[in-house]
């Protein structure tokens, strides 16, 4: 028994499964934003307004899952009371808010027909804003005492990037029309693959202390779930001219990227719990 | 008017005989609510840990002492409390500000701005903020802000008998703390050491700092704690590159095909 009385020295996190779920959905609107506007100069339209209305969709998931976890939801807005660059979660929350307030109202505009200049002026600011979005919520984890999210905050936002692009690509393989989706499968197949080299390097790179949570319980088993789905997912779609095989390929990889974030928040819980001789 | 000199607490642990009043009154000045009545079977130390309901914690460590099992115990009792970091991550990523320091130098929460986001529990490297499940709120030591503002001393330090909680200006007790070692390594305790006492460790030093007996480790205390914070730069570099990656890599999916 080490410590006093083997009791951890950090306290365990405060945050529940909806974080982890953000960081999916978070993810998920971002790259389909940036998606959207490609599609969108390369005339894809059909294939633009499908990922533009995952991204709306994926942003109102993500304000819904942040609002539920905090332990007074009513004083959601006391977010926006101050903007502190020491406070990833402040700079997200702004980045959120402008990144929702411009992919909802591009969406809304495509759908509708309204106010076509103001849906075409917001839709280059999503795409600029998604990646910003995609991204911080690794600097969000990494920004705390937690060893094994502390530790990794070279190689996270890579995972996460990775992933979300990933997902994005998966979405509009999924929903769009199969013939303007070629580049989402493109795209989706290799930010499978670049999710899976991103996260062998954060397993590497922590090594066998840091890095053990990674390996062990149930952070390891949702890794293992996930580099499982993901893996088979990028050979699906890479299958070429077969809608119903990458289609699976593409929901395979969503569940990828999903179970990739549960896994990053089940190691940082593991290793507050055990972190007892990790200043 | 100039501002108030920095204050803190020195917490001399070769003193404290364990009578947890600190715990006492800190809960009735403060009132702190109850953290149930538990039984830990470990020592005589019921309370654990310093939590959203525990800002003075009495850590009560049993050591055998010689090489065989019919030799005596060792007590070493310390009372924990809230660092004061110089450099205070809580207060670093508080996204709403609720945290803040205040003209004494210490870190406050404030109650009526918290929304609960629980950042802070998981910055804090030594694991004593923590949220309140019923109330959704994060809670830590306060210094006795109110009382400070009354020129009064907080309350745990009014109510330790045995000087081993001190409160004043922080220089003057780093400098009262550096002479307690010094007596002691000079009766023999070789073993005394300062925790926290050095402004140029990993939190730039600490508004409360002790006299430990041991490893800070034996105390649960973290032996090199440092601001997490203090990589951020390098983290919103990291972000950054990502990002531009995760653009680029939109950008080339398009133009392969056209």
């Amino acid at each position: 028994m080490s410590g006093y009385y083997g009791r951890p020295v950090l306290k365990a996190p405060a945050w529940r499964w909806p974080i982890p779920a953000y960081f999916f959905t978070g993810g998920l609107a971002a790259s389909s934003s940036t998606l959207a506007y490609a599609a969108r100069r390369t005339g894809r339209h059909r294939l633009a307004r499908t990922a533009l209305a995952t991204s709306s969709a994926a942003v109102a998931a993500s304000a819904a899952f942040l609002i539920e976890d905090l332990g007074r939801p009513a004083r959601f807005l006391n977010m926006l009371r101050v903007a502190k660059v020491t406070s990833p979660m402040s700079v997200g929350t702004w980045l959120l808010t402008a990144f929702g307030a411009a992919t909802t109202a591009a969406t809304v505009s495509d759908l509708t027909g309204r106010l076509p200049s103001l849906g075409r002026g917001a839709e280059p600011v999503a795409a600029v804003l998604g990646p910003t979005i995609a991204t911080y919520t690794a600097v969000l984890v990494a920004d705390t005492a937690v060893p094994a999210w502390h530790d990794a905050y070279r190689e996270l936002p890579f995972v996460f990037a990775a992933s979300a692009a990933a997902s994005g690509g998966a979405a509009a393989t999924l929903l769009a029309p199969w013939a303007e989706s070629a580049s989402a499968r493109t795209l989706a197949g290799a930010g499978a693959a670049a999710e899976l080299a991103a996260t062998a390097v954060m397993e590497r790179r922590l090594g066998p202390t840091t890095g053990s949570p990674y390996h062990h319980g149930r952070a390891a088993a949702l890794g293992r779930a996930a580099k499982a789905l993901t893996a088979t997912g990028a050979a699906l779609v890479a299958t070429g001219d077969r809608p119903a095989l990458a289609r699976t390929g593409a929901a395979a990889i969503l569940g990828g990227a999903l179970l990739t974030r549960f896994s990053v928040f089940e190691a940082g819980v593991s290793s507050a719990a055990g972190g007892a001789t990790q200043g | 008017m100039t501002a108030p000199r920095r204050v803190g607490f020195f917490t001399d642990t070769s003193i404290c005989i364990g009578c947890k009043a600190c715990e006492v009154a800190c809960k009735e000045w403060n009132e702190v609510p109850d953290d149930g009545l538990h039984f830990l079977a470990s020592s005589y130390d019921n309370t654990g840990a310093l939590g959203a309901n525990t800002w003075r914690h009495v850590a009560f460590v049993e050591q055998p002492t010689g090489a065989n099992a019919g030799g005596g115990v060792r007590w070493l009792m310390s009372s924990d409390v809230c660092k004061h970091c110089t450099r205070a991550a809580c207060l670093d990523v508080c996204p709403t500000g609720s945290l803040f320091r205040t003209e004494f130098g210490s870190v406050v929460v404030q109650s009526d701005v918290c929304n609960g986001c629980g950042y802070c529990v998981s910055a804090c490297p030594f694991g004593v903020i923590d949220k309140r499940e019923e109330d959704g709120r994060a809670w830590k030591c306060t210094l006795c802000y109110d009382r400070l503002k009354g020129g009064m001393q907080p309350a745990c330090a009014a109510a330790c008998p045995t000087g081993s909680i001190q409160f004043g200006p922080l220089d003057d007790l780093r400098t009262r703390a550096g002479a307690r070692c010094d007596d002691l390594h000079r009766a023999g305790v070789a073993d005394a050491r300062l925790y926290l006492h050095d402004a140029g460790d990993g939190i730039e030093g600490a508004g409360a700092f002790f006299l430990l007996l041991d490893e800070p480790e034996v105390y649960g205390l973290p032996p090199d704690p440092v601001v997490t914070t203090r990589d951020l730069p390098a983290m919103w570099r990291a972000a950054a590159a990502a990002a531009l990656a995760l653009a680029g890599g939109i950008a080339a999916a398009f133009a392969r095909r056209r």
